[in-house]
């Protein structure tokens, strides 16, 4: 029997276990979204924005590990879904992107809705297709999973020409895929692996650095008892919050611009640092040339071109990470037994100093709302296990330092590209893919209004998922670089306006809640929790407040500056007037 | 540094957009780019001439080797290899120097496929320094048009003595 290219684009969802797409209809994608209308077996979430769907799609991804599924239409339909494939394309996300186009036969006449998708989406895709036959769309998409999915994870889109979905073939799906250009190194060279033990036996002061890609490859657990083994403190990237335990005794928390003043110094004052699924962004090393100038570099990634790419590095390990682990492990275990705490002891008290020295806090103020203590409190009431996505900016910051996870998999926030607009779709489709999880996205007023529009995707999916708005009524961490490198001329980021969020909620049929003082705080995130239906908290929070500590675009990232600094000099600036 | 990188890759359609894309999109340069099918049709070879420093070069085969539609990198430069490539060059000499047009042609073995009362078209073959010299002279006999095929590389084989 022969199918056509639509039943086709279903049949092969159904073998690629795809449940939920998330997606937005339009002309050419009709006889597509026809069969969508009563099939059992793939349900289609309808966002409100394909940005959204995308982001979306992604969120369902990061928290589940599986491939994010996204259908849209053509031209402006294609075009909006382009920041969402830049956002996961940075941050290694599996997608497979399907747009519809104009039949081949307008392809290139400028055609109602028409947009070279492919062309706009290649430097921002893993990989891309134009699908031009029917007969070869089973193989098409079968390779554009297994692309997506392997070897370094990330976006790939496939262009589905009206008539290709409406051509009839028979359908042959095909059970192994071998693309003869692309083979992704997975074990590492052994010869590298051993050096890199011996490196590590031989340190007096490393650190581990751990990055999404300990998540990706699901290495979390040999990480974890390699740096148990060793006793190696590991600080880890904005994307690999997780991969390490944050209540881990060994744990520096993150490092880099916002990063914690010991994961910094211990950094800048390591013989060898053991960067494990990484790749050393300019928010992580600050200015290069002064990144550890005493380190040894290991660096172990799946992608070779992330390696030697920002940093000089003497032993590079290209493969993935839990199976590099893994065999380190084996070396290291063999190589010697229990002294590790006692060779550890002087540089773990050394970083015990720093902790010590300077912790990440804030400063209450009366009854006034500090972010990072919604963000604290969240936390607590949480115990630390809930899903949290984020927005960004301050608020991305803020979660990152009091927010402590202890596994993988729950933090969701756009690292790369840093994407305000992100978080609350990313949360939908978090929910989506863990219905009985607590999905709570961190947000600020100004991201959230990106794409505010998904409450009724949330209300209408009866999703769950909260938002804490950390209220601001400000692009904040716009607002925090002109205070500290434009002579505080707050050029265009005092929103002036923002909406009244709980009205906002309320109008689309969720619950929105407010909280202005301290004390409301808790018993607030306690009522919202309670709810089972989308809630906006909406946090008024001290617009003031800034993240901290920062090193400054370019210093090195022991070059931090200091909540404490600030206050000693406002209190002289008082007593001098 | 110079390199002449060679690259394999699947001969389909948006490649050389993927190969193109990828320099201008990190800010590489390309000095000259040619493409041509291989023996077998479904492969074609692309041969690369870029500028960069150690870095550079091998953050460009790197990323080369990671486009999915790319089968094999080399950078021929590491090789012993032999490189060519061919230029017309449309001269329109003065009378008196239309002889000396000729003589030069055959100096640098070059061949003309073409000729009017006013021009020769000369092709000529070889490596850098050779059509650089034989663009140098012909200068000032009036190039009128010019075009050069970009540079094509393989590497040598090595030959055991007896
Ligand atoms: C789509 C997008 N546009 C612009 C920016 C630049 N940017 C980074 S943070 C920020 C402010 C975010 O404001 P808000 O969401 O209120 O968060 P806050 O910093 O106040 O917590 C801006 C404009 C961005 N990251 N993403
Ligand atoms: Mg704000």
């Amino acid at each position: 029997m022969k199918l056509s290219g639509a039943e086709i684009f279903i049949e092969c969802l159904k073998k690629e276990g795809v449940k939920h797409i998330f997606g937005y209809p339009g002309g050419v994608v009709l006889n597509i979204f026809d069969l969508l209308y009563d099939n059992k077996d793939v349900k289609l979430i309808l966002t409100r924005h394909e940005q959204g769907a995308v982001h979306a799609a992604d969120g369902y991804a990061r928290v589940s590990g599986r491939p994010g599924v996204v259908l849209v239409t053509s031209g402006p339909g294609a075009t909006n879904t382009v920041t969402g494939i830049a956002t996961a394309s940075m941050d290694s996300v599996p997608l497979v992107v399907f747009s519809g186009q104009v039949p081949t036969m307008l392809i290139g006449n400028d055609a109602f809705q028409e947009a070279d998708i492919v062309g706009i989406t290649r430097p921002c895709t893993k990989y891309n297709f134009l699908a031009k036959d029917v007969n070869d769309l089973a193989e098409i998409i079968r390779e554009a999973f297994y692309i997506a999915t392997t070897g370094r994870p990330g976006p790939v889109l496939i262009d589905l020409p009206k008539d290709v979905t409406s051509g009839k073939t028979d359908f042959i799906w095909p059970e192994d895929v071998k693309i003869r250009s692309y083979n992704p190194t997975y074990e590492g060279n052994k010869w590298m692996i051993k050096q890199a033990a011996h490196e590590i036996t031989k340190a007096k002061r490393p650190i581990i650095i751990a990055g999404g890609g300990v998540i990706i490859s699901g290495g979390h657990k040999e990480l974890k008892e390699l740096a148990e083994i060793t006793q190696i403190p590991v600080a880890m990237t904005l994307m690999g919050l997780g991969g390490f335990p944050g209540t881990h005794k060994l744990s520096l928390g993150m490092l880099g611009m916002h990063g914690t003043y010991y994961a910094n110094m211990a950094t800048q004052n390591s013989d060898l640092i053991v960067a494990v699924g990484m790749r050393f962004d300019d928010r992580v090393t600050g200015n290069v040339d002064g990144f550890a100038p005493q380190a040894k570099i290991v660096h172990i990634d799946i992608d070779p071109t992330s390696i030697r790419k920002n940093v000089r590095v003497d032993i590079p390990i290209v493969g993935d990470v839990k199976f590099i682990l893994r065999e380190m492990l084996s070396i290291l275990k063999e190589e010697s037994k229990g002294q590790w705490t006692e060779i550890r002891k002087a540089w773990l008290s050394q970083i015990g100093q720093w902790k010590k020295a300077r912790p990440l806090t804030y400063h209450s103020i009366d009854d006034v709302i500090k972010p990072q203590f919604v963000v604290e409190k969240i936390y607590e009431i949480t115990k630390g296990d809930a899903i949290i996505t984020t927005e960004v900016g301050q608020n991305q910051m803020w979660t990152a330092q009091f927010y402590k996870f202890d596994k993988p998999r729950r933090l969701v926030t756009s690292g790369g590209l840093g994407t305000m607009g992100y978080g609350f779709p990313a949360a939908i489709g978090a929910q989506i893919a863990f219905p009985d999880k607590l999905v709570i996205d961190i947000a600020g007023d100004g991201s959230i209004q990106m794409n505010i529009q998904e409450l009724a995707t949330a209300v209408l999916e009866k999703l769950p998922v909260k938002v804490a708005i950390l209220n601001n009524r400000y692009l904040g961490m716009v607002r925090q670089w002109q205070e500290l490198f434009f002579h505080e001329r707050y050029s265009y980021s005092h929103l002036n306006m923002v909406p009244d969020f709980v009205k906002v909620a309320e109008a689309y049929g969720a619950v929105g809640l407010r909280a202005t003082k301290a004390g409301e705080v808790e018993p607030l995130i306690e009522e919202a929790l309670r709810i089972k239906k989308p809630v906006f908290m909406d946090f008024i929070v001290d617009w003031k407040e800034k993240v901290y500590p920062m090193v400054p675009a370019g210093a090195p990232i022991d070059q931090m500056l200091f909540e404490e600094e600030e206050k000693k000099a406002e209190k002289k600036l008082r007593a001098v007037k | 540094m110079r390199h002449t990188i060679s690259v394999l890759v699947e001969n389909k359609f948006g490649v050389l957009s993927r190969i193109s894309g990828l320099f201008s999109g990190r800010g590489y340069n390309i000095e000259s780019l040619s493409v041509g099918e291989t023996i077998d049709p479904q492969i074609s070879v692309m041969t690369i001439v870029t500028t960069g420093d150690d870095w550079v070069i091998e953050q460009i085969t790197k990323q080369l080797n990671k486009l999915i539609d790319v089968i094999k990198v080399t950078d021929m430069t590491e090789l012993d290899h032999v490189e060519r490539e061919m230029v017309m060059v449309k001269v329109a000499p003065r009378q008196d120097d239309k002889a000396e047009v000729l003589r030069l042609a055959e100096i640098f073995r070059g061949r003309v496929v073409d000729s009017s009362q006013k021009t020769y078209t000369i092709e000529i073959t070889g490596d850098e320094k050779k059509i650089a010299a034989f663009v140098e002279l012909m200068k000032p006999m009036g190039i009128k048009e010019f075009v050069r095929t970009g540079k094509v590389a393989i590497a040598r084989e090595g030959i055991k003595k007896k």
